[in-house]
């Protein structure tokens, strides 16, 4: 009696465990993403329900250590299976050495996605690409529709539109435009979002390519426009840093902020009763075009030492769907590059309509692949052209010279 | 109280109980020094032969790819944009020690020079003067940076308020201003540390040589110069040490007053900024070079240690020359 029950005992032991080691492949997902894991966690459980068997944990690091956690996890074999990565440059740190699974012939889907969405995961020295892209930014002017509505204006199309609204902004009191030049990629976001309108939509091919430098009277003449901007910005601008910029805009001290597509939902945060708007930046002159300039954030990658492979492209297929793509943008309000992706939040919509007429931005698409990037090299340099200590010619000199000591196509 | 302990329990016979003593106490001694010998190579040993090793090797994103010689070092001292990079850091650094060691420490000698007269609240000055050193750095660092604020901050809110609005200015984000703010701030926290050891070091000299020199007739400069200041020397060379390594290591708050880039346009960049964005990645760009970033590690520590151990020298010279 005894004994027959030990046995029946171990046999059923043997069945469950036999039986959840068959059911159950476990997958682990990084991401910095700490803010959207209860969003990404439902998106995984529905998609667990499908798929039963399939277990996924979601695994996040602040985004400032993501890089190091990320490089430190995949030399060490210990990485997750599916990792979100970065586009561009600190893609190819982790992708170059091998350490990604190439998705184009995995991945079908990628082949609908946009070019210029698909490149910024596609690895330059093979061609191939490794990451299924999850969201674009944009860069916009946010504008407070309240105080533009008190003054009662309109927002400005061209560049002497913008300029006589932020006068009459100031004569009212209020900071035209909420940004310093304290912090340093902000400088870049600033430059990037005001600059294409005045040297075009032809340029970033042409620089890429070597044809032209930034030396190029276009880039220099857009710089120099830029200060025509200095009176309207934030008193002692100098050292107005990210965070006051934010605070004067969301706390309607500021008209304008000049940002990344990311802030819509960091102002909704930090002032719910704020009432914004979104415009690209003005047109150079009546009937130029408004440009703006978009990058891809980032895309999922597969870790090519995963024991669960096939698992896991599975998975990263499942991110390439129109139906990830609605929940995406719905859950977490960022403009998915998925095709047939329907937005209903009216700032995503405009932000869509926004990117048909797109350029890349110059210095993280183009020149974010060696040191010293173009962003180290036009960032170091903002500040003090912004102070008046260097002019835009110097500027655009010392950037190309700083990207000349590895691009071939500046060299000659 | 070991060898206590030992005779205890071991048999009273002469020759075991030397034997067994003696094995005691070697067993005593290897546990008092497996641990710490243990922690200090694998916590120090290890990772600075491990850099000195990456530093020799090009390094293709985080892999390490072929032996790069002194390829890594030669881009750092000679080859643009780094040489300027290099160069404008290493100079920070300087001004760094040179306006800590004027700022602070002199103005801590005198502190603690008058406190060693023991005026009255001399204690409550002394909790006063060190309770900034008690404050962790990231909140120090945080509540200056609000202060400092053009728009909002008390700093030149208070120029405006006693009639200097023309002294009002953005404190951290001009080149002229930002890397003399950041010393300051950090003199502001650190003044109570070396004031503290500074009249530690007074306290210890005998009353009587004071009282002795006055009554010959030395006035207050010649017992501070001829009694004093030798008689603390040892402090001195602590301190000077100290902040020399503090200078050259300095990372914390100028990451958190000005940021990685040390901005604006590198004024306020430091070797430890430049380290960590050479080898761990910049805000924007995240690419990584564990070859250049241990070589500059390698750098910073040969340098620090070989001015340390020359300095150590001179000044504990100094201090054997005088007792």
């Amino acid at each position: 009696m005894k004994g027959t029950l030990r046995t029946l005992l171990i046999a059923l032991l043997v069945a469950v465990i036999g039986g959840l080691a068959l059911a159950q492949t476990k997958l682990t997902f990084w991401s910095w993403r700490v803010e959207d894991a209860d969003e990404y966690n439902q998106i995984i459980a529905d998609y667990q329900a499908a798929h039963p068997g399939v277990e996924i944990e979601f695994v996040t690091f602040q985004a400032s250590d993501y890089a190091t956690a990320l490089s430190a996890g995949l030399s060490a074999g210990e990485a997750g299976d599916i990792l979100q990565v970065r586009a561009y440059g600190a893609f190819e740190t982790v992708a170059e050495p091998g350490f990604l699974l190439p998705l184009d012939d995995k991945v079908p889907e990628l082949q609908d996605f946009p070019e210029l969405a698909v490149n910024g995961e596609r690895l330059r020295s093979d061609g191939r690409v490794y990451a299924v892209p999850f969201a674009s930014q944009t860069l916009l002017i946010y504008y407070n529709t309240d105080t533009f509505d008190q003054l009662g204006l309109t927002p400005p199309e061209t560049w002497d539109e913008f300029l006589a609204t932020a006068q009459t902004i100031k004569d009212a009191g209020i900071i035209p435009i909420a940004n310093g030049t304290a912090t340093a990629w902000m400088d870049e976001v600033f430059t990037g979002m005001f600059a294409p309108n005045f040297y075009g939509p032809e340029f970033f091919d042409e620089v890429v390519a070597g044809e032209t430098d930034f030396t190029d009277e276009r880039f220099v003449g857009a710089l120099a426009k830029l200060l025509e901007l200095r009176p309207y910005m934030a008193p002692d601008f100098a050292g107005v840093d990210y965070a006051t910029a934010q605070n004067l805009f969301a706390n309607g001290l500021a008209a304008m902020f000049v940002g990344g597509s990311w802030e819509i939902a960091n102002f909704r945060d930090l002032n719910p009763d704020l009432n914004f708007d979104i415009m690209p930046g003005p047109a150079a002159a009546a009937g130029q075009p408004r440009l703006v300039s978009s990058f891809l954030d980032g895309g999922y990658a597969v870790n090519a030492a995963s024991k669960h492979q096939q698992e896991a492209v599975e998975f990263v297929r499942f991110l390439a769907t129109k139906q990830f793509g609605q929940q995406f943008v719905d859950l977490l309000s960022n403009v998915s590059p998925i095709p047939g992706v329907e937005f209903n939040d009216p700032l995503l919509a405009k932000i869509n309509d926004f990117n048909q007429n797109a350029t890349p931005y110059v210095f993280l698409v183009g020149f974010r692949y060696q040191s010293p990037t173009g962003s180290t090299l036009i960032q170091e340099r903002l500040p003090g052209m912004f102070a008046g200590d260097i002019d835009p010619a110097q500027v655009g000199r010392e950037v190309t010279d700083g990207i000349a000591t590895y691009y071939q196509p500046f060299q000659d | 109280m070991a060898d206590r302990s030992s005779n205890k329990s071991s048999p009273p016979a002469a020759g075991t109980f030397r034997l067994g003593r003696r094995a005691g106490r070697i067993l005593w001694l290897a546990c008092l020094l497996v641990p710490p010998i243990l922690f200090f190579v694998v916590f120090l040993v290890v990772p600075i032969a491990s850099a000195l090793i990456y530093s020799l090797f090009e390094w293709q994103g985080i892999a390490r790819a072929g032996f790069a010689g002194l390829a890594n070092f030669r881009q750092l001292l000679f080859e643009q944009p780094w040489q300027d990079w290099t160069t404008n850091a290493f100079w920070h650094n300087v001004i760094v020690f040179i306006t800590l060691m004027i700022v602070q420490n002199g103005v801590a000698l005198v502190l603690a020079y008058v406190l060693g007269g023991e005026p009255r609240g001399t204690r409550f000055y002394q909790v006063v003067f060190f309770l900034p050193v008690t404050l962790a750095l990231v909140l120090v660092g945080f509540q200056w940076k609000l202060f400092l604020n053009p728009l909002f901050g008390v700093v030149n809110k208070l120029l405006d308020a006693v009639g200097l609005e023309a002294l009002s200015q953005p404190w951290l984000g001009q080149t002229s201003t930002a890397l003399m703010t950041l010393i300051l701030v950090n003199a502001w926290r650190w003044l109570g540390f070396p004031t503290i050891v500074f009249l530690a070091g007074i306290r210890t000299i005998p009353r009587e040589y004071f009282e002795a020199a006055r009554l010959d007739g030395a006035n207050e400069w010649h017992v501070a110069r001829h009694i004093t200041w030798p008689l603390i020397a040892p402090a001195v060379t602590i301190i000077v040490i100290l902040t020399f390594i503090g200078s050259f290591n300095w990372f914390d708050l100028p990451f958190v007053m000005a940021g990685l880039d040390g901005p604006p346009g590198k004024a306020t960049d430091v070797l430890g900024l430049y380290f960590y964005r050479t080898a761990f990645g910049e805000v924007s760009a995240g690419l990584q070079d564990f070859g250049l970033g241990s070589a500059l590690a390698v750098l910073m520590f040969l340098f620090i240690l070989a001015v340390s151990i020359v300095w150590t020298r001179v000044l504990r010279g100094r201090e054997v020359e005088l007792s």
